[in-house]
Order: C-alpha cells, then structure tokens, then sequence
C-alpha cells in the first residue's frame, strides 16, 4: 500500500510542537501528510476537519475494523432527514464506503472500477448532486457511474 | 450571585501603576527556541520606540523547580510579563509538569484569548476572518492528572468545575459586549462528555441568559473544525474548554496565515502574561535569523495596551502591518525572502518615519 509516514499524535503539551505544527500544516499544507494514526477523540477533531478540506461529510467514507477482519463501513454523516425520500442526497460517501469494503474483502477489481467511476463522474461536472453544485437527482447520479462502469468493460 | 462577584472582581482590576518616573517594569522570559531571539528584537524596538518599559528577564530551564518558581515571583511582583515559549519534552516522566502550564496555574491566568483576524498582505484561502477565541486556561484535559493503576492501563483526568465554566463564560460575554461583538459559540463535545462538557455547556447558557443583547449558539468540536476549514466566516467570539481551544486556535492561526502572525494573551484576575498565540518553541527555525517576529511584537502591542500605553501600541502595531499588508515584506513562513532582522529594520523604518518619537538610529 505504499505508505509513507505515519505519524503518531499525542496532545500533551509534551508533544506540542509535533501536533501544533499538524493542526495549522493540516490547514495550511494538507497535502504533506499520508497517514495518521490517533486515540479517539483526536480523530474524531481531525477526520472531521480532514472531511471539511476535501468537500464535506457527503463525499467522505469510513470504515470501522475490528479483530479477524470484522468490519462495518459507513459514511459519516447524518440521517439529514430534511432532505430523505427526494431522490437528493450525494451517495458518494456511501458508495466510496462500499469500495472500502470490497477492498476490505479482497475485491480489488471491482473496488477499483466503482471508484474510478464514480471519481470519473466528479471530475467531469456534467452530472452533480446539489450539495457539490449541480442540479442532478441522486438517481441520474448513480446512472451516470453505472454507465461508466458498463463502458469500463 | 457567582455572577456578579466574578464581574465586580474583573472590572476593578487595573495595570500595575507606573514607578519610577513613569516606567513600567515586565518580566521577560526569554523560553526556548526562537523565543530569545524574537524577544531581543522585542527589546530593540521598544528601546528604539523609547517605550517606557524596562524588562526584568528571568531564564527558566527545565531542569530545575527553582527558575520557574522566579518567573512566577517576578511575574507577582511585576503584574504584567511578556514569554517566549518553554520546551517541555514528553520524554520526562509525568511527575514534571509543563513549565508553560505551572506558570498559568500558579498565577491563575483563567483566560487565554485570542484574536484571528485575516491581513490583506496575507494570501490565504479563506479572508474576511474575524474570530475571537477565548479557551479555559486552567483545568480541563491539562490538569495533568493521570495514574496507571493496572499496567498497561493510564486513566487521565479532565477536570470541569462550574466556578471555572462560568468564570471564563462571563469573561467571554463581557469581551464580546466591550468589543460590540454579536454572538458568542460555546464548543463542546457534551453529547459524549455529558457531564464534564455538559457542565461547561450548561455555565455558558446561563451566563448568556444576563446578556440578552448577545446570541448564543453552541456546537460539537468536530463539526465546529469542519465548519472552519470550509466556511470560517460564520464565527464571531467562540468559547471553550482547554484542549478544544488548543485545537481550535491552531486551526484559526492556520486559517490566517500560520503560527508567525498571532498574537495571544493569558489574563487572570490580577496578572498578565503575553506570547504568540499558538505557543510554538520553533526548534528547528531557532537561530536561524527566519523566524516571523510579527506574533511576538503584535503580543508585545497587546501588552502595552494592558499597560495603557495606547499610543506606543498604536505606532508599533501600525508599523508593523504596514510592513506586512503594505510594504509586504514578508518571512519564509507566509512566502517571502525577507529574514527576522531585516522585517524589524522595516518596521523601525516606518516608526521613524511617522514621527519624532524615536531615538537615533
């Protein structure tokens, strides 16, 4: 997987200057950091940050690993029930959550495909839930990346 | 009735008066990394400025109980001090507290405040930022209470008392009036910390309760991180615990610019003591001539406010904005060339220019 630098945060004043100069690089220059790894209440602060500097809760997946490979996958937003049953929401948190389990599972294949489409579906604008500008239901969407994913084979 | 004691209490207190001919003394605490050096210019330009202040520095190592027990001495009998950060290496074991929070806790400096607000010569994703971030400085999760008592096992402390809660509400709800600021944020995490955040969030109410004049709103720290990176404008003054203020003000000094450009303030009932907001040592830029002096002289600008010298305050902290918005020369941290020295000649440059208030160069 390749990873980089993994850097252990502790936020007594002991390791000041480590997690003071993460919070403001983190606003600052995100992009030095690969992975982190925290207790509880820090990731909770930093992966909500994290999730304000890459669009929001609604493109954001996670999981929650536990011992021989139990595993539930969620997004982390809320039920946003001003919005439920209207054809409106942003899957995409949900789906990338998805892609983490195939991942989780040994799918890589198929992981791989839904994600390159659905990052395919962003990147082009044309069809875009509201909450990242467009005016597209969450159905047309979801079409959009089932089509890309048909063209991929 | 809490309440009104505490208020009566912060609006007697008053500067310590001006001796010996009209000048005030300050203790100095020179800290670790680029404390020292950020100080001396400190020092310089005041002695250019002809500020009436004298320092009295006094050196605190780690090593021993005995220096820090000075600092905080000559911090009694001066009133007012102006700190470079003090290193604490996590490497000690538990028994040695942070220097940095012993001087906070002896002297009861209840709150730490912090103003962020965007600088025009500053290129940063996010402008028109105004916050005002007023954290608990004593208790919370710095009480440095923790214990082992199965191995393997460490319980800490977070300590949340409600004369501290509503202590530091009322200041936050006074500075917000003083200031003509129109909503007060209290951050918590009070869904998971019922008691302890619930109890901070609980003072917080009801000291908004005596100052209808001002909205008060509440939200969770992680949706309140969220809320600064992507839209930082919507907060006004916010209030909070300690740790979620150490968090909280490091992302704002992010939001601005980074750590070279904020200045903070630690007040208690009876003493003052001023630093850069977000407490950096700067080990690795230490000595190195680099280091951005705007943080430590815009706290050295805040500390003459305390003092009621309005007018050197004024000078100083215009000049040195000048240089940052205007002149725009900047150091290595906001993407200029410029080194420490070389911005401090810049801001002396414009003192003197503005007047006939300085001393010969």
């Amino acid at each position: 997987m390749g990873l980089n630098r993994v850097l252990f945060l502790e936020a007594e004043d002991q390791i000041k200057c480590i997690y003071i100069a993460l919070r403001t690089s983190m606003v600052q220059d995100p992009t030095q950091f690969d992975v982190l790894v925290m207790p509880n209440l820090y990731g909770d602060i930093l992966s909500d940050l994290c999730a304000g500097l890459i669009g929001g809760l609604g493109v954001t997946p996670s999981g929650n690993i536990g011992a021989n490979g139990v595993a539930i996958f969620e997004s982390v937003h809320g039920t946003a029930p001003d919005i439920a049953g209207l054809d409106m929401a942003n899957p995409t948190a949900l789906l990338l959550s998805a892609v983490m389990m195939l991942r989780h599972m040994g799918m890589h294949d198929y992981g791989k495909k839904i994600e390159t489409a659905c990052f395919d579906t962003i990147r082009d604008k044309k069809v875009l839930t509201g909450d990242l500008g467009g005016k597209s239901k969450c159905s047309e969407f979801t079409e959009e990346i089932c089509r890309r994913v048909r063209d991929m084979d | 009735a809490v309440c009104a004691r505490i208020t009566k209490k912060m609006c007697a207190f008053q500067p310590p008066p001006a001796k010996y001919g009209g000048r005030h003394t300050v203790t100095l605490i020179p800290g670790d990394g680029i404390g020292p050096e950020l100080l001396n210019h400190v020092k310089e330009l005041f002695r250019f400025s002809c500020v009436p202040v004298d320092f009295e520095v006094v050196n605190v190592s780690s090593a021993t109980e005995d220096d820090i027990n000075n600092a905080i001495t000559a911090i009694r009998r001066n009133g007012v001090a102006l700190k470079g950060n003090i290193e604490t290496l996590h490497t000690l074991p538990a028994s040695h507290k942070s220097r940095n929070n012993l001087l906070r806790t002896s002297l009861d400096l209840y709150a730490n405040v912090m103003h962020c607000k965007s600088l025009p010569g500053v290129q940063t994703r996010h402008n028109n930022i105004d916050i005002m971030i007023i954290r608990e400085n004593t208790e919370g999760e710095y009480s440095s209470l923790e214990h082992e008592s199965v191995s393997g096992v460490v319980e800490c402390l977070k300590i949340i008392t409600r004369t501290n809660s509503l202590r530091i509400a009322e200041y936050a709800f006074k500075l917000a009036r003083e200031k003509g600021r129109k909503r007060v944020t209290a951050v918590h995490k009070a869904n998971i910390m019922k008691l302890g955040d619930g109890l901070f969030l609980q003072c917080c109410r009801e000291v908004a309760a005596g100052y209808p004049d001002i909205a008060f709103d509440a939200m969770i720290v992680d949706n309140t991180t969220m809320q600064l990176v992507s839209k930082p404008q919507q907060f006004d003054v916010m209030v909070m615990p300690n740790l979620y203020g150490n968090v909280v003000s490091n992302v704002c000094a992010g939001l601005v610019g980074g750590p070279g450009l904020v200045p903070g303030a630690n007040y208690g009932r009876d003493y003052a003591v001023f630093e850069t907001a977000t407490r950096n040592t700067g080990k690795s830029i230490a000595d190195r001539n680099i280091a951005n002096p705007t943080a430590m002289l815009l706290a050295s600008c805040m500390m003459l406010d305390h003092l009621k010298l309005h007018d050197y305050a004024t000078m100083i902290r215009n000049a040195v904005l000048t240089t940052m918005n205007e002149t725009r020369l900047h150091t290595a941290d906001i993407g200029g060339q410029g080194t420490t020295s070389e911005v401090v000649q810049a801001i002396m440059r414009n003192i003197q220019s503005k007047g006939p208030l300085t001393s010969e160069l």
